[in-house]
């Protein structure tokens, strides 16, 4: 049993945070939990990419099972609850976007203060629950996972956090907390009608699918609980507010974490679950769902433009950005979701980038409001070069991978000829120009404009760390840029088949 | 007669031979010895506890006294849970126990509350009501000397007397119940109230009333809303000792005799009768257990109001009927057993070394003591229900048993159970954000805990850490109570 799981190649994304998990309670001073921190996350990557690489060979090789690496252990068997393990391509890109972030997020908590060691415990903690999540493919061990993803936010935020932290980790714990209360309810309704008549009930999502046995009925209690509890987590309107307090209170690499990866599990579950497993009733239903999410794109774009602190604008933007990756799986047509999953990946990389840089500007002034600083393309020209090039990918410059996602998911929504989506993807559309005036504001204020703070002149431009993180995260966001088609086909396959089979649509 | 019968009830026996054991060290050895009688009590106990959880024979069927007692491998389980939450209360009364006040009369306390577990077990194998009741009366009276324990103090003795009279009027009402059930059937043997009062399928006001009395009556012992008021001034001025196995122990008995009550007296009437009036109750214990909860900033009245809600949750699994619900409710008591003495435990030994209760005390607790602070937070975490503690596995388990019958009521029992369960999770955060995130300029100085203290720590967290993640535990119980016939003929 236990030869047999760690012959599967998916569990070492749990063990390897495990392992570091053990490696930094044994730690006694800084440089070795750094050690191990980055050990532990470049293996993580290194990890990922073999997956990937791997994962495309066996494609090549014409493997054309659904989910690849499967592998199921028992674990409460009279429930029939499995540790199930799988992947597909879209899952192979979200862990590796975790780990990416991860990578980066440990350069830029090079200099946690005060408690580092208790710092790390909880990020790896957090990291282990995203990992777990993305490789699972059993509804209860999936669940598991997104809630041990969930709780090291309230003490991340609660002890290292800044400005009014201790509201803003209370409400970000509560509010998601209560979409998986939601959630929970879903699932296990789920299962109770995973199976016609008098089959084996099941937890697991490739079973429930290929059974979809959940009638339509109860697919219209069940879709919106599943879909708004993981939707909380993916800042749907209204459910987002937990979103800009909990940013822009959270340390650096938390946030980025949080807005990069956490915010993605959304996303991804509402794909992955709700969307995946009950295809009629997200037909039937998407109509109010397109609304709010139509509501959150462009509501938080415009709520960006009025707000003066940085993080802030950011959190908004993602607000927005992240509105469009569930409008986006909500057009239910293969384009639109391929576009869904490239704007997980670049928003997840850009709101990464544009966190780390805000936290070193940060951390250099002292300030996050735009109105106290200018200039700063003369003081640090580097991070001010590197947010220029983050804000280009976020208003969809070509060649950065806000382009690539953007315009698939648009081209992907025209697809229905009805008024009603021609009129929501028109409106959608509208977010691009206010996120451009909300970018080209700050870019214009913060960076170009006077100086406004005579102490800034002495501000000293990125370390080595800070360097290095950032460039990782650009180099990743032209590379999506640069290269969509790898990763439309890396993702591609998985809407091959299963999901519009059921709708007769593509 | 065959003697032999007698032999079915090896737990009784086993816990009758530990008091006596107690009981003679207690009365007969010399002054000096007796210094000793909380470890060799916690011994004795220990002992007993492994014996009953690893003899096989234990877990035969056996019924005696011409079917009024009546033991299973289901029953032999609950019981054995219940010792391992005995065994660490003991475990975690040893310093109090030999601490300068209490030296003259410890021996009553592990006396007493021998004698209240020996209740439980009658409560919980009886299968005629004179030996329910002779089981709750025994874990009741002798629970109010308990808790007058600390007879100096007032509070200790003024939540002895509300204990006392609740505990009395509700006996009163719970007979009440019984001489009507007793009207309407003519026997006290569950099994023939049951075919008596199913025989026509009738439901009279006799019945709903004898049924209504009965809940009231139990109701009181796990502190169900409305007649949950004594609760938070007795666990108040109880010894914490004896509050936490107020809450635990007791808890857990009854709510597991409940169960049977339920099952095996009215359970024909489930959906007529008492399936609405459990549903209102839940509804009631889990919400105002929540909402008094969060104000409370004495902590042993805050785990008070917490345990209120807790047995709104527990009795998710009385209305579930079915043996994934029976089997959670088991599992759910024994990971609350682990998760509130942890509580208890950090409760109790920064109370026994500090003096202090108040939630305020608790901020910054991290900086001076990391370890207790660790432990309270995995308590919290667990009674809270987050991964990968057990928590989580026991309400998940909770949860789903009740689905199982799949009502949309029930839907939508659990969808207010699990609001609330954020509710509750801001409360236990608070305590969490005391010890992690508030500043205090006078923290609880660092001490050195006893070493009961920290042994009764280490269990509960152990137990904390791996009752969910290693499943034998529950696939052990869901497969007893799958195997038990208790739910045939029902539903």
């Amino acid at each position: 049993m236990i030869e047999e799981i760690f012959s599967n190649i998916l569990i070492y994304f749990v063990v390897i945070p495990v392992l570091m998990l053990a490696g930094l309670a044994l730690c006694k001073n800084i440089k070795q939990i750094r050690a191990v921190a980055l050990v532990g996350s470049i293996a993580l990557m290194a990890l990922s990419v073999y997956v990937l690489v791997d994962y495309l060979q066996l494609r090549a090789a014409g493997e054309t099972a659904q989910m690849l690496y499967t592998d199921s252990w028992q674990w409460f068997g009279p429930l029939n609850i499995h540790l199930a393990v799988g992947v597909d391509g879209i899952s192979i890109a979200m862990l590796l976007l975790s780990a990416i972030i991860l990578f980066t997020g440990t350069f830029a908590s090079w200099k946690i203060d005060p408690m580092p060691k208790e710092f790390f415990l909880w990020l790896i903690l957090l990291s282990t629950g995203v990992f777990g999540f993305f490789i699972s493919i059993d509804l209860f061990t999936m669940f598991m996972f997104y809630e041990v993803a969930l709780i090291p936010m309230y003490l991340l935020i609660g002890v290292w956090g800044s400005g009014k932290k201790n509201y803003s980790a209370m409400k970000l714990t509560l509010m998601l907390m209560g979409g998986s209360a939601f959630l929970m309810l879903g699932l296990i309704g789920i299962y109770y009608h995973s199976a016609p008549e008098g089959g084996q009930l099941t937890w697991n999502l490739v079973e429930i699918s290929q059974n979809n046995a959940i009638d339509r009925d109860w697919q219209y209690f069940l879709f919106p609980m599943t879909f708004v509890g993981f939707g909380v987590l993916g800042a749907m309107f209204p459910f987002h507010t937990w979103s800009p307090d909990g940013h822009a209170s959270a340390p650096t690499a938390v946030s980025m974490l949080h807005a990069g990866v956490l915010m993605k599990l959304g996303g991804y579950g509402c794909f992955r679950v709700a969307i995946y497993l009950m295809p009629e009733a997200a037909n039937d239903l998407a109509w109010i769902f397109l609304i709010l999410t139509g509501i959150s794109v462009v509501y938080g774009a415009f709520s960006a433009c009025v707000q003066t602190d940085l993080k802030y604008i950011n959190a908004y933007s993602s607000v927005s950005h992240c509105g469009l990756v569930l409008f986006a799986i909500l057009m239910l047509n293969t384009t639109a979701m391929t576009g869904a999953i490239m704007q997980m990946l670049s928003h997840g990389l850009m709101t990464a980038l544009f966190f780390a840089l805000i936290g070193m500007i940060y951390g250099r002034t002292h300030t996050r409001d735009i109105r106290e600083m200018g200039g700063l393309m003369k003081i640090m020209p580097f991070l001010a070069v590197c947010y220029v090039i983050a804000g280009m990918a976020s208003l969809g410059l070509p060649g950065l991978s806000g382009f690539v996602a953007e315009m698939t998911i648009f081209v992907g929504s025209f697809q229905h000829t009805d008024m009603f989506h021609r009129v929501f993807t028109i409106v959608a559309c509208c977010s691009i120009v206010i996120t451009a005036v909300y970018i080209l504001r700050v870019v214009g204020k913060l960076l170009f404009g006077p100086v406004q703070d005579e102490h800034h002149l002495q501000l000293t431009d990125a370390t080595w760390w800070e360097r290095f993180s950032t460039v990782s995260l650009i180099i990743c966001v032209a590379a999506i840029g640069c290269f969509p088609g790898f990763f439309s086909d890396l993702i591609s396959f998985t809407f091959s088949e299963n999901i519009f089979k059921v709708l007769g649509i593509n | 007669m065959d003697y032999s019968q007698f032999l079915g009830m090896k737990q009784e026996i086993g816990l009758l031979v530990v008091f006596l054991l107690v009981f003679f060290y207690d009365t007969f050895l010399s002054k000096k010895a007796q210094n000793g009688l909380a470890t060799v009590t916690c011994g004795l106990f220990g002992l007993f506890t492994a014996y009953t959880l690893l003899c096989p024979s234990v877990m035969a069927d056996a019924t005696t006294f011409g079917g009024m007692y009546a033991t299973s491998p289901v029953i032999a389980t609950i019981k054995n849970i219940l010792n391992i939450g005995v065994f660490i209360v003991l475990v975690q009364s040893v310093k109090w126990a030999n601490s300068e006040s209490q030296t003259m009369r410890r021996g009553e306390f592990y006396e007493l509350l021998l004698v209240t577990l020996f209740g439980m077990y009658l409560m919980i194998s009886a299968r005629h009501f004179l030996l329910f009741v002779i089981g709750l009366e025994a874990a009741s009276l002798p629970l109010a000397a308990m808790v007058a324990f600390d007879k100096n103090r007032y509070e200790s003795r003024e939540a002895a007397i509300k204990y006392i009279l609740t505990a009395v009027f509700s006996s009163a009402v719970f007979m009440m119940g019984l001489s009507f059930v007793y009207g309407l059937s003519g026997s006290l043997y569950f099994n023939e109230i049951a075919s008596a009062i199913s025989v026509n399928g009738e439901v009279n006001v006799l019945l709903v009333l004898a049924i209504a009395f009965v809940i009231a009556g139990v109701g009181f012992k796990l502190s169900l809303v409305p007649f949950h008021l004594w609760t938070a001034d007795v666990y108040q001025g109880a010894p914490t000792n004896v509050t936490s196995y107020l809450s635990v122990i007791s808890k857990g008995a009854t709510a597991f005799a409940f169960l049977v009550i339920m099952v095996q007296v009215f359970g024909a009437f489930y959906s007529q009768v008492w399936e609405w009036m459990l549903y209102a109750l839940i509804i009631l214990t889990i919400t105002i257990g929540n909402l008094f909860a969060i104000r409370q900033r004495n902590m042993k009245r805050f785990l008070a109001f917490s345990s209120v809600s807790q047995a709104g949750y527990i009795m998710l699994g009385v209305i579930a009927l079915n043996a994934t619900g029976m089997a959670s409710l088991m599992y759910y008591v024994l990971v609350y057993i682990f998760s509130n003495l942890a509580a208890f435990g950090v409760l109790g030994a920064i109370e026994n070394n500090t003096g202090k209760v108040s939630m305020d005390d608790y901020n910054g607790l991290y900086k001076t003591n990391p370890r207790l602070s660790l432990a309270m937070m995995l308590a919290m975490f667990s009674l809270a229900g987050i991964p990968p503690f057990a928590g989580f596995f026991s309400k998940f388990f909770i949860f789903t048993g009740a689905l199982e019958q799949g009502s949309i009521a029930i839907y939508m029992l659990v969808l207010i159970a699990l609001i609330n369960t954020i509710i509750s999770l801001y409360y236990y955060l608070l305590v969490v954000k005391a010890m992690f995130i508030n500043d205090n300029e006078t923290p609880i100085a660092t001490f050195k805990s006893h070493w009961s203290e920290r042994l009764g720590l280490w269990i509960s967290v152990g137990g904390i850490l791996l009752l969910g993640i290693v499943s034998c535990a529950y696939n052990y119980i869901l497969e007893l109570t799958q195997s038990s016939n208790m739910f045939a003929g029902l539903l």
